[in-house]
């Protein structure tokens, strides 16, 4: 079966269940402004009755349902024509730095990423403290970002089989993406550091320290080779 | 007051869930079989969203410091209260310093289950955060302390004293009243999830035809699966994204892990399915090392069998007010 030229194009919709649906934007580069876009989508869909949360992803957007619609046709509808009208919302947040020590019994996976991207440890840290990562969206557990503006050089497979548990601070890699845990718990993603902020309390509102817009940078504080 | 009593730990306070707050990265947490513990409520005439204690491990006791009504629902566990033998899936009063003893989960033909919930009148009181009483481990936060339970902790229900809600009475379980199975094996349905297409189709096959062991390491978190490795025919690296309890992640070494009610919301693993919300209390009930099958099911499928839940629900709510009036009748 051969695909249409403009199939590539088009944002994918998909079920997680009866509990939610899934709108992946097109491409796979996670771009800023693709992101823009899904930021201004979740606040629309946000405000559908049949909507308990738009929660963003990477370049892509859940939807929980409150109630799943008997009929899928008219939200998936409503969903394609909100993002092709979808302007990018420009969220403007404030800088965060993390110093990270990287390597070391903090950093068990570092070597995994050696072998997988060919650069050496100086090379790693260097590409990976140098740029600025804006907050895409939280997920994972609480108070965790998904960031973006990784070095695309540094993108390294998520792991065959995930690690039971990692500890919170571990800064780490999988697939394009690298982010901070916020709390010990199991991961797919290979760790290459650590650093020690608390992303998250229950007692404030909101309760996560982060949220999307802001951006983080990694001061290195300490390699061990 | 209920005192805990066993050293095992791992039982946690868990109401249906925490909602609205994935936009901080907090998972629903909430009862592994919430039909279990809504309708352990129902018989006490809490709210179905009343918090309970969700038992995994067992033998499990605690001492109740006051009188007070209960409902033990979920896994058949031969429970005692002191000497008493109690049934399954139904109201007691328990005195103050009473022991309840919950044994070693029993088979009732081709369903065993692996929880049971102690439901208390008034539910357990503890304080809601962000919207829930659930504990949500990850987050150390929600139910007693963020928390499981040890030896010694002391939990108090909202509505302590007897004689307000009845006993003596329960309901039919709903894996007896709507039993699910293939081949004498307990079985959930599947929605076909985004990467289903993925995979090769002689592992799609072997997906529906197999029998799935729940291996040692399943917990709250998530299942992992061992059967037939499930191989995609163009491996991807996905972007990470929101995902549901229910979701079955296939990670690169193909063995499919699905994800349960502390489960991350956001993940990146491909997704072969989800098994329905109106099934996830059967594989939240499946004992670790016991096997379960999949069925394929459509969209209409899984709103009907969470049609089929709700009515359930709706059935079991009327038949405890009916026997509640019935008794108030025949009191006065």
């Amino acid at each position: 079966m051969n695909a249409l030229p403009s199939a590539a194009a088009q944002p994918s919709i998909s079920l997680l269940g009866t509990s939610a649906l899934l709108f992946e934007a097109p491409g796979h580069d996670m771009a800023l402004g693709t992101q823009q876009r899904i930021w201004a989508l979740a606040r629309e869909a946000g405000r559908w009755p049949e909507v308990r949360e738009a929660v963003p992803g990477m370049n892509n957007l859940m939807l929980s349902f409150a109630q799943p619609p008997r009929v899928l046709e008219d939200i998936e509808t409503r969903l394609r024509a909100a993002w092709a009208a979808a302007q990018p919302l420009p969220l403007e947040g404030r800088v965060v730095e993390l110093p990270v020590v990287y390597g070391g019994d903090a950093g068990p996976h570092l070597a995994d990423v050696v072998a997988h991207t060919g650069l050496s440890v100086d090379e790693i840290v260097e590409r990976h403290s140098t740029p600025l990562y804006p907050v895409y969206a939280l997920g994972s557990h609480p108070g965790y970002c998904y960031l973006g503006g990784m070095d695309p050089r540094l993108a390294t497979p998520r792991r065959k089989v995930p690690v039971l548990s990692i500890p919170g601070g571990a800064v780490s890699i999988g697939g394009a993406q690298t982010g901070v845990s916020a709390s010990t718990g199991p991961s797919g993603w290979n760790t290459i550091g650590s650093t020690s902020m608390h992303f998250f309390d229950p007692a404030q509102d909101p309760p996560a320290l982060l949220q999307p817009g802001d951006t983080l940078r990694f001061r290195v504080e300490k390699v061990i080779r | 007051m209920i005192e805990i009593l066993s050293a095992s730990a791992l039982a946690t306070v868990q109401d249906l869930g925490r909602v609205g707050a994935l936009q901080w990265g907090v998972g629903t947490s909430g009862a592994m079989d919430p039909l279990a513990l809504a309708a352990g409520n129902l018989l006490l005439g809490n709210d179905a969203n009343a918090a309970a204690i969700e038992v995994p491990v067992f033998p499990f006791q605690v001492r109740f410091g006051a009188d007070l009504a209960i409902a033990l629902t979920g896994a058949d566990c031969a429970a005692r209260l002191d000497d008493v033998p109690l049934l399954p899936w139904w109201v007691v009063e328990a005195r103050v310093g009473q022991v309840l003893s919950l044994g070693v989960p029993r088979a009732a033909g081709h369903w065993r289950a692996s929880r049971a919930y102690l439901c208390v009148a008034g539910g357990v009181d503890v304080p809601a955060v962000l919207g829930s009483r659930s504990t949500q481990l990850r987050g150390a936060f929600g139910g007693h302390e963020g928390r499981a339970l040890r030896q010694g902790d002391v939990l108090c229900a909202a509505a302590p004293g007897i004689g307000r809600c009845g006993s003596g009475f329960g309901l039919l379980p709903p894996a007896l009243a709507m039993p699910l199975q293939l081949d004498g094996v307990p079985a959930m349905r599947v929605l076909p999830a985004a990467e289903y297409g993925h995979y090769t189709e002689a592992s799609r096959a072997a997906f529906w035809a197999g029998e799935w062991k729940i291996t040692a390491q399943s917990d709250r978190y998530g299942y992992r699966l061992a059967g037939a490795a499930l191989e995609a025919a163009n491996p991807v690296e996905m972007r990470s994204h929101g995902i549901v309890p229910g979701v079955i992640q296939v990670p690169p070494g193909g063995q499919p892990i699905v994800q349960m009610r502390d489960a991350q919301p956001s993940g990146g693993y491909p997704k072969l399915g989800t098994v329905i919300e109106a099934d996830l209390w059967r594989l939240g009930q499946a004992p670790i090392g016991s096997r379960v099958r999949f069925i394929e099911a459509t969209w209409d499928d899984a709103l009907d069998a969470r049609e089929q839940m709700h009515a359930w629900l709706a059935d079991a709510r009327r038949l405890v007010e009916l026997h509640r009036r019935q008794r108030a009748r025949s009191a006065s």
